[in-house]
């Protein structure tokens, strides 16, 4: 059997997965009568009507002609894996990971981390740009979200703010 | 007149100096964000909300509404200037706008969407303030299968206006209301969905959801497209101000924008891409006057007509927000959830019981507008400037102050690690072809949903023929059966597919 449209393929086909998993776990709960509902009933009925949902999509994506078979196309690892790494590097920087002895560095360290990164994702990278780029965001973030608008953060690595 | 008592207690409270600076600082800030290319009202918002925390709730919903329409006016300056639409209204917009930038009527074409949209947003304001006070008596009539039905074909109305697929945005929304559903049940206090960790009994994060669907998943998406050459006018602009020939050519544009405009905005679903689409469709068929420009060529009206109608449904699309306080898009929805962040239960009951908040918000919206134009007109060359940074230095600094915003949210660093993970998704989502704005409304939109459908079904004792046997309710879920079934009639189906591809 071919598939007609990939995108819509793999979009059913993540529907009925998560539609099935939900209503799956909604079973777990006390799912209750129409009139007492417990806390299984809404989400059992919309897992459901997902599942269903997604195998329609499925169902049209094998049957309907597409013009150019609606490919998904290459996925950009690269923005994807640096975008995602900057962003989890600034939670372990700023907040440490005390389960695994990680200490805080603060918002400073992270700020310069996260930029230094996240840059990698680009089709550029200059390191000296970057520093720069990392430097004028850091007082910049420094002054409106610390000093401005008064947000808690921890801005220096704990070890030296003891 | 109550409306004018109204209106004067709301201007009382919103002429303050602070919360004029409030309005402000909003709309400088919106502009500021909404200017970058490929953020829309939904990232800006969700990336400013924390600047708002602080605030007193009447200066947080004053500056919410004023980022807003910075935002919006934002999308349309670098449609006008880049050729790169900041949002999907502001597509439109693109047509004209940018041609008349090349031809070097940069100025004009942002006066006129600048103007334009201050006239919208007027009548908007007026419109918004006569049908309130009325909208909120028949809110006060819904009982919970009424709020249940509207709430269906508020989500209903919300696909059918949008464009893509049908289908599979109402699988969005389905997605979206499950997703609200994780966290604690507030009648049972069972921890749903929340696989024994705690920082999920409370749910997931609206923000969280927004930035990274939103916010991260655009950003991977335009990296991996090689970089377009950008052609930015930045000396071209000069004179500012439309000829009076052009004001002549503009001003019926913008009278049938704004009607049209505050129309569709108060349909569910909120329909500022539609009004958008629809007024530039009316001004391409309407006759042109001699010597006037043809329409895909820099034709002025191709640019007031969109704007005024954009700008005039994001103003009446607040009414079925603060009347029955159900979010009728993604950008209302984030709204709400400022609103809970603020202890504003949003619905008919914030008018009688805080009515300087309501009245003022309402004052403020037509503040926020006219500083648009004070603001904007003489930093239209800063936007400019801004607009000329490379792609490669600002996206460094959206994560950053994504990832900032959703940790200060609740400093905590768990918001981070889930907003990589929707970060994720979001981009499959793009990848798959689904749109990602009904999610965030049926997210919002779930626990309501849920609560409403058990209190319906406990009144009526499990019968479910309560939906279609109360009046209200069942003309409400008519109107939404109607919808989709007219949407997904061949004929109709194809028209809304051309509608929605225009050049």
């Amino acid at each position: 059997m071919n598939i007609k449209s990939q995108k819509d393929f793999f979009a059913g086909l993540f529907y009925t997965v998560t539609g099935a998993a939900f209503a799956y776990g909604a079973t777990s709960y006390n799912v209750g009568t129409g009139a007492r509902m417990g806390p299984g009933y809404f989400p059992l009925l919309l897992g459901i009507l997902l599942a269903i949902i997604g195998a329609f999509v499925m169902f049209k994506s094998l049957t309907v002609e597409t013009q150019d078979g609606d490919k998904i196309g290459s996925w950009a690892w690269k923005p994807l894996l640096f975008i995602i790494a900057g962003n989890v590097l600034f939670g372990i920087l700023l907040g440490g990971l005390p389960r695994f002895g990680v200490p805080a560095m603060g918002l400073i360290v992270a700020i310069f981390g996260t930029t230094l990164v996240v840059s990698l994702a680009g089709d550029v990278f200059k390191l000296k740009e970057v520093l720069i780029l990392a430097t004028i965001l850091s007082i910049g973030s420094y002054g409106a979200f610390v000093k401005l608008l008064n947000l808690q953060f921890p801005v220096w690595p704990t070890f030296i703010t003891g | 007149m109550e409306l004018f008592d109204n209106l004067a207690l709301g201007f009382g409270v919103a002429f303050t100096f602070q919360n004029l600076l409030y309005a402000f600082i909003g709309c400088l800030l919106g502009t500021l964000i909404g200017v970058l290319p490929g953020v829309g009202p939904v990232a800006t918002i969700a990336m400013l909300l924390p600047a708002t925390y602080a605030l007193p709730p009447i200066a947080a919903l004053i500056m919410l509404a004023g980022i807003y329409y910075g935002a919006q006016y934002g999308g349309s300056t670098t449609a006008i200037l880049v050729n790169l639409p900041g949002e999907a209204s502001s597509v439109v917009t693109m047509i004209d706008g940018y041609q008349m930038a090349r031809k070097g009527r940069a100025g004009p074409a942002l006066a006129a969407a600048g103007l334009g949209s201050f006239f919208a947003g007027c009548v908007g304001t007026l419109i918004l303030a006569a049908f309130a006070a009325p909208l909120t008596e028949v809110a006060f009539k819904f009982g919970p299968a009424e709020y249940f039905s509207l709430m269906v074909l508020g989500l209903i109305g919300a696909v059918v206006l949008a464009s893509g697929s049908l289908i599979k945005a109402v699988g969005m929304i389905v997605l979206g209301l499950l997703m609200g559903l994780i966290g604690t049940d507030v009648n049972s206090g069972v921890a749903r969905f929340s696989f024994d960790i705690p920082e999920l009994t409370d749910g997931v994060g609206f923000i969280v959801i927004a930035m990274g669907v939103f916010g991260y998943g655009e950003i991977i998406s335009n990296l991996s497209k090689p970089e377009e050459e950008r052609e930015v006018f930045t000396a071209k602009v000069t004179g500012l101000l439309p000829t009076a020939q052009d004001f002549k050519n503009m001003a019926p544009a913008v009278l049938r924008g704004t009607a049209l405009g505050s129309a569709l905005g108060i349909l569910p679903g909120g329909g500022a891409l539609l009004a958008a689409f629809a007024a530039y469709t009316i001004e391409k068929k309407t006759k042109l006057a001699p010597g006037e420009v043809p329409f895909g060529q820099g034709n002025i009206r191709g640019v007031a007509a969109p704007e005024s109608a954009n700008n005039a449904a994001s103003q009446t699309s607040f009414i079925p927000l603060l009347t029955l306080g159900i979010p009728p898009n993604a950008v209302m929805a984030l709204m709400v959830g400022a609103m809970t962040i603020h202890n504003i239960q949003p619905g008919p009951q914030v008018m009688t019981s805080n009515p300087e908040l309501f009245w003022g918000l309402i004052a403020s919206m037509w503040i926020g507008n006219a500083m648009l134009i004070i603001l904007n007109l003489p930093l239209i060359g800063i936007w400019i400037k801004l607009l000329s940074v490379p792609y490669r230095w600002l996206f460094p600094a959206i994560v950053l102050f994504c990832a900032i915003g959703v940790y200060s949210t609740n400093n905590n660093t768990f918001d981070i690690w889930m907003v990589a993970l929707f970060g994720v998704i979001g981009y499959g989502f793009i990848k798959l072809g689904m749109e990602p704005a009904p999610l965030l409304l049926g997210f919002i939109l779930g626990p309501m949903m849920e609560e409403n459908l058990r209190r319906a079904m406990l009144l009526s004792r499990g019968d479910w023929s309560v939906f279609v046997t109360r009046p209200l309710s069942a003309s409400l879920l008519a109107v939404a059966v109607l919808l989709l079934i007219i949407v997904a009639l061949p004929s109709i189906k194809s028209k809304r597919q051309e509608a929605f591809v225009e050049e």
